[in-house]
């Protein structure tokens, strides 16, 4: 399981790095996602990675802390998505701004002379 | 109430932004008056809650903080397990230095930029709120909420006005600072990862007892946080985006942002502090930082004889800014730390102050008259204030605006460059004593010269840079209008250059607290003492009277 989260890590993030240094807007923004994806899931992954155990306190059985996931990497990395969305959204308008001003979804807005 | 008020000290220079701006957002564009009064009565408030925490962090209002270092328990819990808002003399200066700001750069927007779009005040106040928090905040991972804060509220202020040349300006900004987010995200969760814990002062403790393999993540994690800060800090090679982002923004904006490259450094110089004692990992530590720092000067003193814009300049007056702090912080010891945070209020006092200016001397000016025809075509620049020429200003004009124009510019030039009589050389001064003493130290005498040449080079290149400009804008014939200026406009300037006058003339008095601010920053101990002793704010004997 480790094998398979490190290398869906990796590769979220290479391909999020390669689409970020393309030279399209869209592309940048993809990248962006795909690059926030992988640090979610990295965040996530410093919980340690466990299956069947909860991280909300069970009240009514005898509390063993070793049977509970760590919360507070589940809490950071749903704080991490909110912020991620909205300045991927903000971003977007911003991408949107720019189409609108130049007229091309170039980063350099304009097209590179042939 | 004066009691619940001391209490609840530290939690108001984020309190209050946060609602004012809430409040701002419900209050309709029709009520002008009324916003502006609230949004300069906030500002108010926040230098005064500063001002008082200054104070405070000095042990003169005697509230019986723990080594002078004042913790704050928002939810009441017990750090580590809750989070903490700290008060020490370091934040408590870095909160003045950018409520001083809020009020000058909001009474210079107030005459006309706060229309120039959408929801400026608001935003101005999170842009506040931001800052503060990031100042204030005792764990890691609030120190990242509170730059997001503060970075999606500059977000929408660096667009402010629109226009082709901001839109294209912010989109780079946006993406590096996205990417610098994650990386700070990947760091935090690193480090999280390792040492369980997310508090500081916390971390401070644990980091000193990581087994091997833990030790090595530890530090990878500590390496990425730092890349992070130093592309907020506008270190090189991560500050491409700086100059044309800054310069392009409007410039209540631009002067504002000013402090936000210094956001970085204090975290740095926050973490490094605290980390050292316990093996600072290698970026934290000082050889990177210092090397960084020089190549930094470098880059910006090229910048400032390359640059043919006077938005640009000033850009490159804060990279050489940045330069000089990380330089003179990564020298070894706290010798040089009190100098550096002089520089740090004289140059973010100086280049906020230059913004605002330039934007006023643009007025005078037809587009492009300063810079070569050849020039405007080969790198295909285009006006930034096309979309908003203030020939239309009105309101009570002050006269002799070139007169005032000129001495303001030759004030920042002097500033910006450190040359003597105002606060820029005291800054540079201190500096350079402070270097001489290292080299006859026990330093290795090649870094102190390194930094003694990089600092006095690269203001060599501001004079020459910013003397050229000065020459071309107000000797050189053209076309040129006399500006109306407005007093709302020109004071702002006059108070921030007179607060450098005053940073001067009061230097020792400023240099000993700052001095002390650095020394307290070499006794981590007493941070962590103070973090892992605070007070339950209920009990009673705490704040109130029995």
């Amino acid at each position: 399981m480790e094998l398979v989260l490190a290398l869906a890590i990796g590769v979220l993030a290479g391909s999020g790095i390669w689409l970020l240094l393309r030279p399209r807007t869209f592309q940048v923004i993809m990248g962006l996602s795909l690059v926030s994806y992988a640090v979610n899931l990295f965040i996530f992954g410093m919980g340690r990675l466990w299956t069947g155990r909860p991280p909300v306190i069970d009240a009514s059985a005898p509390i063993d802390a070793a049977q509970y996931a760590d919360p507070l990497p589940q809490a950071l990395v749903l704080t991490a998505i909110v912020i991620g969305f909205a300045t991927t959204a903000l971003f977007l308008v911003v991408l949107l701004a720019s189409r609108g001003f130049s007229g091309t979804d170039h980063v350099d807005g304009r097209e590179p002379e042939a | 109430m004066m009691n619940a008020l001391m209490m609840h000290l530290p939690v108001l220079p984020i309190a209050i932004p946060l609602m004012t701006g809430a409040a701002l957002l419900l209050i309709g564009d029709g009520h002008r008056i009324g916003r502006n009064a609230l949004s300069l009565l906030a500002v108010v408030a926040q230098l005064a809650v500063a001002v008082m925490l200054l104070f405070a962090a000095d042990g003169r209002l005697g509230l019986n903080w723990i080594h002078d270092i004042g913790v704050y328990l928002p939810g009441d819990w017990p750090a580590p397990f809750g989070i903490v808002l700290v008060v020490d003399r370091l934040a408590a200066v870095m909160l003045c230095l950018s409520a001083v700001l809020g009020v000058l750069t909001l009474v210079f927007s107030l005459a006309r930029w706060d229309r120039a779009g959408v929801h400026f005040l608001p935003l101005f106040q999170f842009l506040l709120m931001g800052l503060n928090g990031a100042f204030l905040t005792g764990d890691l991972f609030n120190l990242f909420v509170f730059f997001e804060v503060l970075l999606a509220a500059s977000y929408g202020l660096i667009l402010h006005g629109s226009g082709a040349t901001r839109v294209r300006a912010g989109l780079r900004y946006i993406v590096v600072n996205l990417l610098a987010s994650f990386l700070l995200l990947i760091g935090i969760a690193l480090i999280y990862g390792v040492t369980g814990t997310l508090n500081m002062a916390d971390l401070a403790m644990r980091a000193g007892s990581l087994a091997t393999g833990d030790r090595q993540l530890y530090e990878a994690g500590a390496a990425i946080l730092s890349v992070a800060f130093l592309v907020k800090a506008g270190a090189w090679p991560m500050n491409f985006w700086l100059a044309a982002g800054y310069g392009s923004a409007a410039a209540p904006v631009a002067a504002m942002f000013t402090i936000m490259t210094k956001v970085g450094i204090y975290a740095l110089l926050r973490l490094g502090s605290l980390l050292l004692p316990t093996g600072a990992p290698a970026a934290f530590g000082l050889e990177w930082m210092f090397m960084i720092g020089i190549a930094t000067l470098a880059f910006g003193a090229i910048g400032l004889m390359a640059a043919q814009q006077l938005e640009r300049v000033v850009g490159y007056c804060v990279i050489v800014s940045s330069g000089t702090l990380l330089t003179t912080l990564g020298m070894p010891g706290v010798a040089l730390t009190g100098p550096a945070l002089f520089y740090l209020l004289s140059s973010v006092l100086a280049t906020a102050a230059f913004y605002m200016l330039i934007e006023m001397v643009e007025r005078t000016r037809v587009f492009g008259a300063n810079v070569l025809a050849v020039t405007l075509d080969m790198f295909d620049l285009d006006d930034p204030h096309t979309e908003n020429r203030s020939d239309d200003v009105v309101g009570v004009a002050i006269p002799a605006a070139m007169a005032f124009l000129g001495l303001a510019f030759v004030s920042c030039v002097l500033l910006v460059t450190g040359l003597p009589p105002l606060s820029g050389f005291v800054a540079k001064f201190s500096i350079l004593s402070g270097a001489i003493a290292a080299a006859n130290g026990n330093t290795p005498p090649l870094d102190a010269w390194l930094l003694m040449g990089g600092i006095l080079i690269s203001g060599l290149a501001g004079v020459v840079a910013l003397s050229r400009t000065g020459v071309r804008v107000f000797w050189g014939s053209g076309d040129r209008t006399t500006p109306r200026l407005r007093l709302v406009e020109a004071v702002p300037v006059s108070a921030l250059i007179a607060l450098c006058i005053a940073l001067a003339a009061f230097a020792g008095p400023v240099m000993g607290y700052l001095t002390s601010a650095a020394q307290s920053l070499d006794r981590p101990k007493d941070y962590v003492e103070a973090v892992r002793g605070a007070p339950s704010q209920r009990l009673p004997g705490y704040g109130v009277q029995p």
